[in-house]
This record gives structure tokens, C-alpha cells and sequence, in this order.
């Protein structure tokens, strides 16, 4: 069983709920992002999203946007990232999934991608624009290889794509919060709840709502019918507005500690 | 050649020019595509919607435009007839309207009062907001700050016209990003907006919908000039940005292999200074903006800047179908330097009295190339898409700079 099954199981038994934190690889630049993941992990995260930059990442709000060109400035690769992997597998063990656009992967040569992550831990994938109708063979493949792949659903998605999606989904469903790109919001979509019920339905694999996630009022809301949150660009933000590295691992192991309490909490 | 023929059915019911093309979109956006796909195919064969599309361009945008033979110019170069199709004559100056009135008819089929676009060189914004006006629906213009430099003219247009410019600061703030952050806005607005995209680029289906709506450039040709010549052109010419003026006027002759279809790539600064906008010629497959196609894009994947004095075709992607055409051979693609293409300007202006686009400048520079080395019996149309009024500050400023 992979580290995520593993990890939502954990989980269950303690009759919690998931947190996932986002940031991009190479933010301020990769050695930084070894330094910012061990906090991470140490503040009680159960499951890294590591943000591979690209040039024009559609889905993205600007904080993020911002995070992804200052890692192609420090040079910042998917190989790269890789070999970081490899190298945070010596000390941590979280799952840890990778959230990329589609073009890195392939040019990267897609099956070559799959072979890599999985050599080095990589537990799960996230490729927004390749929705499953594009992803056929790429799910077949990484299912062989035992890289999960994690799709998307949206507000928008209808009662049909969400029944096909819940199906072809692995590891757990993200469910995209808001119709928008991602980014800082002050209070969660209407409706948000009677969607996520309806998901949970359909789907036998955890359900985690993602975007617009960005303090611990807002995380312990979305966990009332969830099963965990994804926290991006109030993460990156702090990243971002912390150049003294000291600083900034303190800011962030306060405030991914807060999301933490708020989602420990009972209801 | 099986493919060519097969290509008249392209795309297929996947969206896909072979292994080009497709939705590569987030979730959000996927079912607002399958639906424009649904009420496209609806349209396609509803008599009310095609008459209503047929009465605007003729009455309003003043199809069918002219296909002129270019004597004097054709008497210059000494070789093949010289065919301009004129896409400048079209009301705002470009083909780009045949594509924003069709797409402002299905807006308000879907009973969205909002549209948005992105554009380059700002005739597509231009035609987006007079589409826009003339059927009363909102309109925001995405415009890389650069272009809105470059382009002062249009910005102005599209500002009368009641649409909203809003100015792209990201990346190379030109085409790339406008479009970039038009999808990203699409993103959020999508239950209430309709996005029309300005070239034959995009998930599926806006390749195949922006296609079918500039198709008429070739149809009409093809009427024209077997009225004058008794016969067709050997030779179609056109430039390519993302490419739609150059895929409406070659689909209607794609599976005539005796026509030679060549289009023309911006080679800015030349080729070998890496600063250009021949994606097909130079670029290799990739994915952006939605779909599959060539792509100018670095060992990483990451999406390389493009250059080309014209902002229409300053992009560093291209219309999955030319890239499918390409692919299997069926077209030609060629490419033409920043200075290449400001004598083609200067050579239409002054052998023809038409002032043509910079984006358009281009075809003319590479027919100048190829035109002598033709049977004076042969027949080349060249896609005039544009006129070049907006171009001709930017053009004044070069001259004085010594050119």
C-alpha cells in the first residue's frame, strides 16, 4: 500500500482530518525549499504539494503565479525537483505529491516522468490541465507503476463528470473550492458544502477541498464536510514576504500549526 | 495522401488533428467546453442561426469581400498573377470579425451578456468589441502592456467601442500572457461569460469553431477566382500567427492536393538570434493554452519568449491544425524577418495603394520571394488579413531611427 492509502488511513483511525500543504519547489530556490519542508512536516502537515513552476500556469492566482517565476529564476528544473525528492526521502517519510502543468511531463518524456518519481518517492501526481479525457494512457501507466493520480473537480463539474472522475481518481479527490484560479479568499463558495456531500457519494476515495483556503476559520469550515484541505498561496505568501530565512520558518511553523488546531478541533 | 482527405473530418470526436489539439484544461473549464461543443453542433445545422450569421457578414461587415489582381505588383515581380484576397476591406479592418460576429451570435445563444477576449495586435479586440456593441453585450479586452504600446490606435477603438482594455503586466506582457490571463479570468467567470478566442488556437472545440467561421475566406476564393480565371489558384499564401486567417482561406483547398499552401511565420530578429515566432518551422510539440500543438519551448518545457515586430504574430504557440498540416506535409510553412517584412510593407503601399498589415506585410514579403521564380501563368491569392493603419506610427518611429 503507498504512503497516501496509508497516510488517509492513518488518519481515519485517528478520526481526524487531512492537512496538505502547497508550496513551489525552488521558492526562494531548491536549497531553501529543503529547509521550508522540514517545518513543514515538523508543524504537522500530513501531505506535501509540491508546486512545479511553469512559465504560464493557467490555474493560478498571482501569489502563486509570482512563487512559480522566481523559482525558474533560481533555475529551478523538473529534474531538479526530482533529485530533491530523492534527497528528502533520506530523512522524511509524508507522502509527497507533485503538482505540475502538463508540458514539463512531456517533455520530460511522460513514462520516463512516472519511472523517476516513483524511483525516488514520489507518491501522487496533480496535473490540472490534463483532465481525464486527455490522461488515458498516462493513468494507465502511472497506475502500473504505483504513482497515484489525482484528479480535479470543480463547482462547474456536472453530476456525470463527477461519477466518471470519482472513479478514475487516486490517492484523493481535490476538489477546486471556488470557480476561479487559485489565491487568498475571505470566506468559502456558496454551496460548497451540498457539492462535496454529492462527491462524497459518488466517490469511495478521500474528498479534500483545495483554492481560496487561506486561514483556519476557512480551514475548520471546509473540513465540516470534507475530509481535509488543501493550503496554498497564504503558505507561498508568507514565503514570499519572509526574506530572513529564521523568520520565515517561524512564521510558517505558526501558521501551519494554526491550520492544524483549527481543523484538530471538534466540530 | 489518406490523411489530407481524412483532414476534411478533422477535428475528431476527442478534438484531436492527429495527435494535436484537445482540451488540456482544468476541470472548471471542461464543462463549459462539452456545452459550446454541444450548442455548436446545434447551430452548425440550424438554418435560423446560419442565415442570421450570413445576413451580418454581408450587411454589417461587408462580405463578400474583393479578390483584386494586384497587376502592378505582379508586373514588378515578374512571374505568377497575384491574387489579394482582401480581409483589410472587412468593417474594422481585418478577417478577425468574420470569427467575433459568429462567436457573439453563440454568446447570445447561450444567453451570456459578457464576452472577453485577448489580443495581440488589437485587431481581434477591436472586432471582439464591435461585436460586442453592435449585439449589446459586455466586453473586457485582455492586451499585454507592450501590445497596448504598440498598438496606441486600436486601445483607443476598442475604448470607444465601450469595451474594457485591461493591460497584462505578467511574462513578456504580449500575446502569450493576454491569452493566458483571458483563460484565467474564463476560469472565474465562466457560468457567465463567453470567451471568445482570436485565433484557431484553444481547447477544442474553438480551433475547429474559429476555423469554420473563417473558412468563407477560402470559400469565397474559391468562387472569385474561378469567375475570373476560369479556374484555381496553384498557390495560397497567408501568414500565421496562431493562424486563422491562414486556416480559413487553405481548409476549403486542403484536399485539393494541386494547391500549394504555404504559410508565413514571423522570423523577427532571424531565425538564428533565437528571437522569433516560428513556431512551426522551429518550435517542437508541446502543450499550452489548452491544447496540443508546436510549441517554442525550451529542454524543460518551459515556453520561450517569441519576438516579432508585429504584435498579432508575437506568439510562441500556433493553431493545432496548421500543426497537423504541417505534420503531414499537406502545407508549407516558411518564415520572414522583422526587415523581410517592413519591405513587403512599403512594396504593397507603394505598387498597390494598399497599406497592409504588419502581420499581412509578411505574406507579401515571402510572395515577393517566390513570385519571380513562378510560371507567369500561374496563380498565387494572398490572404490580405489586415490593414495596416495601426502599424503605421510604430513604423514612422522605425524609419526615423535610420531604416
Amino acid at each position: 500500500m503507498n504512503r497516501i492509502t496509508n497516510c488517509f488511513k492513518k488518519i481515519k483511525n485517528e478520526k481526524r482530518k487531512a492537512l496538505v500543504v502547497f508550496i513551489t519547489a525552488g521558492d526562494p530556490d531548491l536549497e531553501e525549499t529543503k529547509s521550508i519542508l522540514d517545518i513543514i512536516d515538523d508543524s504537522g502537515a500530513d501531505i506535501i504539494e509540491l508546486g512545479v513552476p511553469f512559465s504560464d500556469p493557467l490555474a493560478d492566482g498571482p501569489i502563486i503565479q509570482a512563487a512559480s517565476l522566481r523559482s525558474l529564476k533560481s533555475g529551478t528544473t523538473l529534474k531538479k525537483i526530482i533529485s530533491l525528492v530523492q534527497e528528502i526521502r533520506k530523512t522524511r517519510d509524508l507522502p509527497i505529491v507533485l503538482m505540475t502543468s502538463f508540458n514539463p511531463v512531456f517533455v520530460y518524456g511522460e513514462q520516463q516522468f512516472v519511472e523517476d518519481a516513483v524511483f525516488v518517492g514520489v507518491d501522487g501526481v496533480i496535473i490540472p490541465d490534463l483532465p481525464p479525457e486527455e490522461a488515458a494512457e498516462f493513468s494507465v501507466y502511472a497506475e502500473k507503476k504505483g504513482l497515484d493520480v489525482i484528479h480535479l473537480l470543480a463547482p462547474t463539474s456536472p453530476d456525470e463528470r463527477i461519477r466518471m472522475i470519482a472513479k478514475k481518481g487516486r490517492g484523493f479527490i481535490y476538489y477546486i473550492s471556488l470557480t476561479g484560479t487559485t489565491g487568498v479568499r475571505v470566506q468559502l463558495a456558496e454551496g460548497l458544502g451540498d457539492k462535496v456531500a454529492s462527491i462524497k457519494q459518488s466517490s469511495d476515495i478521500p474528498v479534500l477541498i483545495g483554492f481560496g483556503i487561506s486561514n483556519p476559520d476557512l480551514a475548520r469550515e471546509a473540513t465540516k464536510f470534507s475530509d481535509g484541505v488543501i493550503v496554498g498561496s497564504a503558505v507561498v505568501k508568507l514565503i514570499e514576504s519572509n526574506s530572513d530565512p529564521i523568520q520565515r520558518n517561524k512564521k510558517l511553523a505558526e501558521f501551519i500549526s494554526s491550520i492544524k488546531q483549527a481543523i484538530s478541533d471538534p466540530c | 495522401m489518406d490523411d489530407n482527405t481524412k483532414s476534411m473530418e478533422l477535428p475528431d470526436a476527442q478534438g484531436h488533428f492527429g495527435p494535436f489539439g484537445g482540451k488540456y484544461v482544468i476541470e472548471t473549464l471542461m464543462p463549459a467546453l462539452d456545452s459550446l461543443e454541444r450548442l455548436y453542433e446545434e447551430v452548425h445545422n440550424d438554418p435560423k442561426f446560419q442565415s442570421d450569421l450570413k445576413y451580418y457578414l454581408k450587411e454589417y461587415v461587408g462580405r463578400p469581400t474583393p479578390l483584386f489582381f494586384a497587376e502592378r505588383l505582379t508586373k514588378h515581380l515578374g512571374g505568377a498573377k497575384i491574387y489579394l484576397k482582401r480581409e483589410d476591406l472587412n468593417h474594422t479592418g481585418a478577417h478577425k470579425i468574420n470569427n467575433t460576429i459568429g462567436s457573439a451570435l453563440l454568446a447570445l445563444r447561450m444567453g451570456k451578456k459578457r464576452v472577453i477576449a485577448e489580443t495581440g495586435a488589437g485587431q481581434h479586440g477591436v472586432a471582439t468589441a464591435t461585436a460586442a456593441a453592435l449585439f449589446g453585450l459586455k466586453c473586457d479586452v485582455f492586451m499585454g502592456e507592450e501590445d497596448i504600446k504598440r498598438q496606441a490606435l486600436n486601445v483607443f477603438r476598442m475604448k470607444l467601442l465601450g469595451a474594457k482594455v485591461i493591460a497584462v503586466t505578467a511574462g513578456t506582457r504580449t500575446l502569450k500572457d493576454a491569452t493566458s490571463e483571458a483563460i484565467r479570468e474564463w476560469i472565474t467567470s465562466v457560468e457567465t461569460t463567453h470567451y471568445i478566442i482570436g485565433s484557431v488556437v484553444g481547447p477544442h472545440p474553438y480551433p475547429m469553431i474559429v476555423r469554420n467561421f473563417q473558412r468563407v475566406i477560402g470559400d469565397e476564393v474559391s468562387e472569385q477566382i474561378m469567375e475570373i480565371e476560369k479556374r484555381l489558384p496553384n498557390l495560397c499564401v497567408a501568414c500565421v500567427g496562431g493562424g486563422s486567417n491562414a486556416m480559413g482561406l487553405f481548409y476549403p483547398f486542403v484536399q485539393n492536393e494541386k494547391i500549394r499552401l504555404v504559410g508565413v511565420e514571423a522570423a523577427g530578429f532571424g531565425i538564428e538570434t533565437g528571437k522569433h515566432g516560428a513556431t512551426l518551422s522551429h518550435g517542437s510539440t508541446g502543450v499550452l493554452h489548452g491544447m496540443m500543438s508546436y510549441l517554442l519551448h525550451d529542454d524543460d518545457g518551459q515556453v520561450q519568449e517569441a519576438h516579432s515586430i508585429s504584435a498579432g504574430l508575437d506568439y510562441p504557440g500556433v493553431g493545432c491544425e496548421h500543426s497537423y498540416l504541417k505534420l503531414t506535409g499537406r502545407a508549407e510553412y516558411e518564415s520572414i524577418t522583422d526587415e523581410e517584412a517592413l519591405e513587403g510593407f512599403k512594396l504593397l503601399s507603394h505598387k498597390e495603394g494598399i497599406i497592409p498589415a504588419l502581420e499581412t506585410a509578411h505574406a507579401i514579403a515571402h510572395v515577393a520571394k517566390i513570385a519571380p521564380k513562378m510560371n507567369k501563368k500561374e496563380i498565387i491569392v494572398v490572404c490580405l488579413s489586415g490593414r495596416g493603419d495601426k502599424d503605421v506610427n510604430q513604423i514612422a518611429d522605425r524609419m526615423e531611427m535610420g531604416l
